[in-house]
């Protein structure tokens, strides 16, 4: 049954009517996802891609049943458009928008725990259940349904990712995006638990870059708690101290961030690493086979 | 973005925290005009003179200085403008080349008039990643390498994390005042101190403050001596003030280029150079040319439109390095198609004459085969492949061959 999204999701777009938004919601329509409605505040009553527009998230939770929600809306609004969708009761809320300012994640980080939804992002190519639901940016087409579940702080590293398993014979279970800033709502570790818990997955890749201890803590949980083949890749072994590499997130402070510590903790774990991004659909074939 | 330390001040002074006051000078003249102004605030001809570049161990290098009288500021402000300061963090260290010195800050000296009762602590904020909230850092060892202390005297350094919707409480302020030993007004002033310095924090959208050394002032008074402060990028559209002390001249000038191009990218010491699309797609892209033998020439996200023009801007940064001997370009298309990047290589290539290094592109995703057939069919000599494996390889070949 995958996590996250379903063919079963009732899924709204917050920022719908805008560029981002509305190019990227007639892609995920396109795929058959179950786009139930959208968010513009102001444009309420209209249509737009044969779909309704409403100028509340709590107007689309009581009108359409919305219970999942996809992000475009600009960083200056972005922080808002998360509390806003928290707050109507959406359960799972997938934030795409990049440069929201630090201080703002803090806030939204602290607000949502007083309500029973789960946050990815933001930064991120969304969340992927091949078949089902496309509720992000990846492209659909270099997926395949199957049973290995993807992790990954990166967008289109998790593509060259889901790209090999595909090659090597194998599909996804779900892909989670998880977002490449210093905040992301779903840390790698629970993104993992989700796919370690979910029946239909056999396998994982976990994907992570330099920077904060998210692949420290997933690989100690994996490690008293896996049950599945994990494969993990840590981008950045080139990368140099004190520099930040494109991700807001991705920067060496501490010795613990290098690329190297996290795969030597991922190896003492357990975790099939590789070093090399173009090993990642092999390794898992054959972990699957062991 | 990184502030300088007098434009840290400004921003601090701003929100009521107390500095050690100084003016800014980009002339020997200049710098004879504040020293005269300090001298008449602070009652003293003694100044300290301090370079202001965006690194730090300055003194290390002789880039900050105590003056006695107006002669040796005159002389001392002549040798620091100008100069190529060495720091432990410059690039390259203290056997680089060091970064030009073009201002100086002529500061009042705080440790008059009786430094024996002066004490220095260390107070940093910034956000915890773990936590994902602010914290502020502090330890009674100031004017030292907080690392250092860190590592080796664990206990003396403190945390003090900080609920991100209620905010900086007065309990808080006070343990970090008892913890650094202080009573009487000294308290006090610290506990104030510490409420200003977060407000400031919070206020500029700040990712890191540091206060090194914090001094407590032989009348109990607490003052930033130095600053380290750097803003959160993402947030500068709610500061325009503070964006507009961005110091370009402290940064790559390639790098700032590339910016101006909507290019993200970042100078490396290797011979290899790569043009991707997306941050971690590129950082595995200088993974894969480490494990072919050779070393990333630098980082480039060319972002989600790999067109024709920003193709060849893009071309145009890497090749300014004289050390790259081959470009890698690996762009996996799914919004963007691989056939219309191809189009933007071979038009780019053409436009250009004359490119002297051996180009791989490695297109997946998106038209992938129909790229292919374009790059190949070209006549130009470059290589192409489709999965990773394969354009590592290449780069191995190509590495050998050069």
């Amino acid at each position: 049954m995958a996590v996250l999204v379903t063919k079963n999701s009732n899924i709204i777009v917050q920022g719908f009517t805008g560029k981002e938004g509305s190019f990227h919601a007639g892609q995920m329509i396109e795929y058959g996802t179950n786009v139930v409605g959208g968010v513009t505040p102001g444009k309420g009553g209209q249509e737009h891609l044969g779909k309704p527009v409403f100028n509340t998230v709590s107007e689309a939770v009581n009108k359409v049943g919305a219970d999942t929600t996809i992000i475009f809306v600009p960083p200056r609004f972005a922080a808002d458009a998360i509390m806003e969708a928290a707050e109507a009761g959406i359960k799972v809320i997938i934030t795409i928008t990049e440069g929201i300012p630090v201080q703002d994640m803090v806030k939204v980080n602290a607000y949502l725990k007083n309500f029973d939804c789960r946050m990815v992002g933001p930064n991120c190519p969304g969340v992927m259940t091949p078949g089902e639901a496309k509720v992000g940016i990846m492209p659909g087409f270099i997926h395949n349904p199957g049973r290995i579940g993807i992790v990954s702080r990166s967008g289109t590293l998790t593509y060259e990712a889901v790209d090999q398993v595909t090659k090597a014979g194998m599909g996804q279970s779900t892909c989670i995006g998880i977002g490449g800033d210093p905040i992301v709502g779903t840390s790698t570790k629970e993104a993992v638990e989700l796919l370690m818990n979910d029946p239909e997955t056999d396998g994982i890749v976990m994907i992570g870059e330099i920077g904060g201890g998210m692949e420290a803590e997933a690989a100690n949980w994996i490690k008293a708690n896996g049950t599945k083949p994990v494969v993990g890749f840590i981008a950045g072994q080139t990368a140099p101290k004190g520099r930040t590499m494109g991700h807001a997130g991705a920067i060496i402070g501490g010795a613990d961030d290098t690329a190297e510590a996290k795969m030597k903790i991922m190896e003492a774990c357990g975790i099939h690493v590789v070093k090399s991004p173009a090993d990642i659909g092999e390794t898992m074939r054959k972990a699957l086979e062991n | 973005m990184n502030l300088h330390e007098y434009q840290g001040k400004e921003l601090l002074k701003s929100y009521g925290v107390a500095i050690q006051e100084g003016y800014v000078a980009n002339t020997v003249e200049e710098a004879v005009e504040a020293y005269n102004k300090i001298e008449a605030e602070s009652g003293t001809s003694v100044a300290v003179v301090k370079a202001q570049i965006h690194a730090g161990g300055r003194g290390k290098g002789g880039g900050v200085k105590l003056v006695k009288n107006g002669d040796q500021l005159k002389e001392t402000a002549g040798e620091i403008l100008g100069m190529m300061l060495k720091t432990p963090q410059t690039p390259g260290g203290m056997d680089g080349e060091g970064k030009l010195v073009s201002k100086i800050l002529i500061a009042e000296d705080a440790y008059r008039p009786d430094f024996d009762a002066c004490k220095e602590f260390y107070v940093s904020i910034l956000m915890d990643r773990e936590r994902k909230c602010n914290v502020i850092i502090y330890s009674t060892e100031g004017g030292m390498d907080i690392e250092a202390v860190a590592e080796e005297t664990p206990h003396l350094v403190h945390k003090e994390y900080v609920d991100p919707t209620l905010g900086l409480q007065g309990f808080q302020t006070r343990k970090v005042a008892f913890n650094l030993g202080l009573s009487g007004k000294a308290f006090k002033e610290m506990t104030k101190f510490i409420a200003k310095l977060y407000a400031a924090f919070v206020g500029s959208d700040a990712s890191l403050f540091e206060i090194n050394p914090c001094l407590k002032s032989a009348n109990d008074d607490i003052i930033a001596v130095d600053c380290k402060v750097t803003l959160d990028d993402n947030a500068l559209f709610r500061h325009p003030d503070l964006a507009a002390k961005r110091d370009t001249s402290e940064e790559d000038p390639t790098e700032v280029e590339a910016k101006s191009y909507g290019l993200n990218y970042v100078n490396l010491d290797g011979n290899v150079g790569c043009m991707v699309n997306g941050a971690g797609l590129a950082m595995a892209t200088m993974d894969i040319i480490k494990l072919s033998g050779g070393e990333p020439a630098n980082f480039l996200d060319v972002g989600g439109t790999a067109d024709a023009a920003r193709v060849e801007q893009a071309f145009r940064i890497i090749l300014k390095d004289p050390k790259v001997k081959a470009i890698l370009i690996n762009i996996f298309g799914g919004i963007v198609r691989c056939d219309r990047v191809a189009q933007g290589v071979v038009d780019a290539y053409r436009n250009m004459g004359n490119i002297q290094v051996p180009i791989i592109v490695r297109l997946q995703g998106t038209n992938a085969d129909i790229a292919k057939t374009i790059i190949d069919e070209s006549g130009l000599a470059v290589h192409s492949a489709i999965l990773l494996k394969e354009a590592a390889d290449i780069v191995s070949k190509v590495l050998a061959e050069a």
